[in-house]
């Protein structure tokens, strides 16, 4: 397990070079001339000089690297080119605001999804497995922006219980995170649902009930606990699927996260802050794998590096 | 001699029948599943709305009409009419033309990029493989739609933007799938066979390798479509993916929304679409993956 935790490691390295290159290309792949499509065509020339400079944009694409990698490591992301801030400062009042909104959107999905997946598959086929599959395939095909206008339309106009945007209260987070959390919940009450089906077919489940076990026994004690492994993978991933739905859902809510800065700054062409919120949304995203995997490791014994390659 | 001839003879029309009966126990078990049925139904629906569009409706979606801006759902507009007074029913009709094509060239493109990486780089191994990984590791470190965002901000936005953002944020999903397959049936005994027969690689990936990992693929791709209309329409409602006056669903949904106390049909409609085109595909996907594994048929 222990070459296993050391090569994935190892291997993380390459991804975060790669994933640096990549957000350090956004700018430099623009079509045209990046300083220009930055300054915007009405720019003056001087103005147009001055961002080419600041962005080192006349020096070679390896010495503009070496420089992005260098103000990386000083945790200097550059300036935003519309309000002149600091992309780091910016960033670091707005991550937070992400991660609490993604981490609560996880929560409710793992414990709405594992709840209704258990019962499912206890009683397959019930009344109760038929709805909860129901919702869960509504809540994956939902288109996640449009989940968000209804309940806001729901909640915050018609019933008027729930505010409909911003940040502030305990109230402000209902809906944003049911949202988010929507088709994750969907997707883990799925997952939940099969592994525990698989699991339940095991010869030591039988074994157990041969024993004349009670079934809230078996299913608490035993098969859970093997059920639960495929669902940790799946919410880790989650994790980071929702940072992505974050976009889109702290648009709708103009909560005032990454995903929401990245969206404004991308209209409004400020690409060092595109840059910036890029990174930190892949590199949280890298690091939550890792975590996942890491975890995996300890809760499967069996797993080994070879094993997990072949999947 | 000519017994062992006719023996032979019989066997290959077993095989051939064999072959034929897999394919029609997959439409067999497909066709009984009311689930998948009611999948394809669905677009089949989006398919001849998308087709037809013209002759289901006299409006022109881009017709501008201010005397009815905002209006409800009427006998002649039977959802209503948006900000410019455009009828919105026609702008969700032509929407499907534009969902269907984004989802499905951004499969082709994904597919066309995906499939040759996952196949080369599971059948070969080595150096290429470890290469090739390595790069999937980067494009996957983008969490969902946030690679499809990247390569819109890198193009531009516009509909042949987001098929090429869509398409490419899906390779990775196939590099892999295709590999993984690979691996396994790179085992087996006929690619032994195969290469004992002196058949050569490309031969050998192209008729032996390849042709197995098409349910799995199939099985995909009916998801993939359904994930690029969710992560186009997300693009559009944006702002980053189809402009106007293209009635793109997730495009209408945004403008809707400004207007959503007044005219909810505008954020009401659009968005019912997008979800019933990608609950089919996801329908269809379901069933298809039942039907393909042998595992899970029952008869």
């Amino acid at each position: 397990m222990y070459s296993y935790i050391v090569r994935r490691l190892l291997l993380t390295a390459p991804v975060v070079i790669g994933v640096s290159v990549l957000i350090f290309l956004i700018i430099r792949l623009i079509p045209g001339d990046p300083a220009v499509a930055i300054a915007g065509v009405q720019a003056t020339k001087e103005y147009i000089e001055q961002i080419r400079k600041e962005l080192h944009l006349d020096e070679s694409l390896p010495v503009q690297y070496a420089i992005f990698v260098r103000n990386l490591a000083r945790g200097d992301l550059g300036n935003s080119t519309l309000t002149r801030r600091p992309v780091a400062v910016e960033l670091r009042e707005r991550f937070p605001r992400t991660i609490e909104l993604t981490l609560i959107a996880l929560l409710i999905a793992s414990v709405v999804g594992i709840t209704a997946g258990i019962i499912s598959a206890t009683k397959r086929y019930s009344l109760f497995d038929n709805i909860s599959m129901l919702v869960a395939l509504f809540g994956v095909a939902a288109p996640v922006f449009w989940l968000a206008l209804m309940l806001q339309l729901l909640f915050s106009v018609h019933l008027g219980w729930l505010p409909s945007t911003g940040r502030g209260t305990f109230l402000h987070f209902i809906l944003p995170s049911m949202t988010l959390g929507m088709a994750s919940a969907g997707l883990i009450a799925r997952i939940t649902r099969s592994s525990m089906l698989e699991v339940l077919r095991q010869d030591y489940i039988t074994t157990a009930r041969a024993k004349g076990l009670a079934e809230k026994v078996i299913i608490y004690k035993h098969a859970l606990k093997n059920a639960l492994i495929p669902v940790v993978t799946i919410m880790g991933l989650q994790f980071g699927i929702l940072l992505g739905g974050a976009v889109l859902t702290e648009t709708v809510f103009a909560w005032p996260g990454v995903g929401r800065l990245l969206v404004d700054s991308i209209l409004a062409r400020d690409y060092p802050v595109v840059q910036g919120a890029v990174l930190v949304l892949a590199f949280s995203f890298v690091l939550i794998n890792l975590v996942v995997d890491l975890i995996y490791a300890f809760l499967d014994p069996r797993i080994s590096y070879h094993s997990r390659e072949s999947e | 001699m000519t017994g062992t001839l006719e023996a032979r003879a019989s066997q290959n029309q077993k095989s051939a029948e064999h072959s034929e009966s897999e394919l029609r126990a997959v439409l067999r078990y497909l066709r009984k599943n009311r689930i998948a049925m009611i999948g394809l139904f669905i677009i089949v629906l989006f398919v001849l709305c998308a087709v037809f569009a013209p002759l289901i409706t006299k409006y022109d979606p881009t017709a501008t009409n201010f005397g009815k801006a905002l209006s409800k759902p009427s006998v002649q507009h039977w959802l209503g009419n948006d900000e410019l007074g455009r009828d919105l029913f026609s702008r969700i009709l032509f929407g499907a033309r534009i969902s269907l094509i984004i989802g499905l060239i951004s499969v082709a493109i994904g597919l066309i990029l995906g499939v040759p990486i996952g196949a080369l780089t599971g059948y070969f191994g080595g150096k290429l493989d470890l290469f090739a990984q390595r790069a999937i590791d980067i494009m996957i470190a983008f969490p969902g739609i946030l690679l499809a965002i990247i390569v819109v901000t890198v193009l531009g936005v516009g509909v042949e933007n987001v098929m090429i953002a869509t398409g490419i944020a899906s390779v990775p999903v196939y590099a892999r799938l295709v590999r993984g397959s690979v691996l396994s049936i790179k085992k087996m005994g006929y690619i032994s066979a195969a290469k004992a027969l002196g058949i050569g690689e490309a031969a050998i990936i192209f008729f032996h390798v390849l042709p197995n990992c098409f349910g799995p693929v199939i099985v995909q791709s009916t998801f993939q479509v359904a994930t690029s209309i969710l992560w186009a329409a997300g693009l559009g409602f944006l702002g980053l993916g189809a402009q106007p006056p293209l009635p793109e669903w997730g495009a209408i949904l945004a403008k809707g929304r400004v207007y959503m106390r007044v005219a909810p049909h505008l954020t009401t409609y659009p968005g019912l679409a997008i979800f019933l085109m990608v609950l089919g595909f996801n329908l269809l996907g379901d069933g298809l993956r039942d039907a393909l594994d042998p595992r899970s048929r029952k008869f």
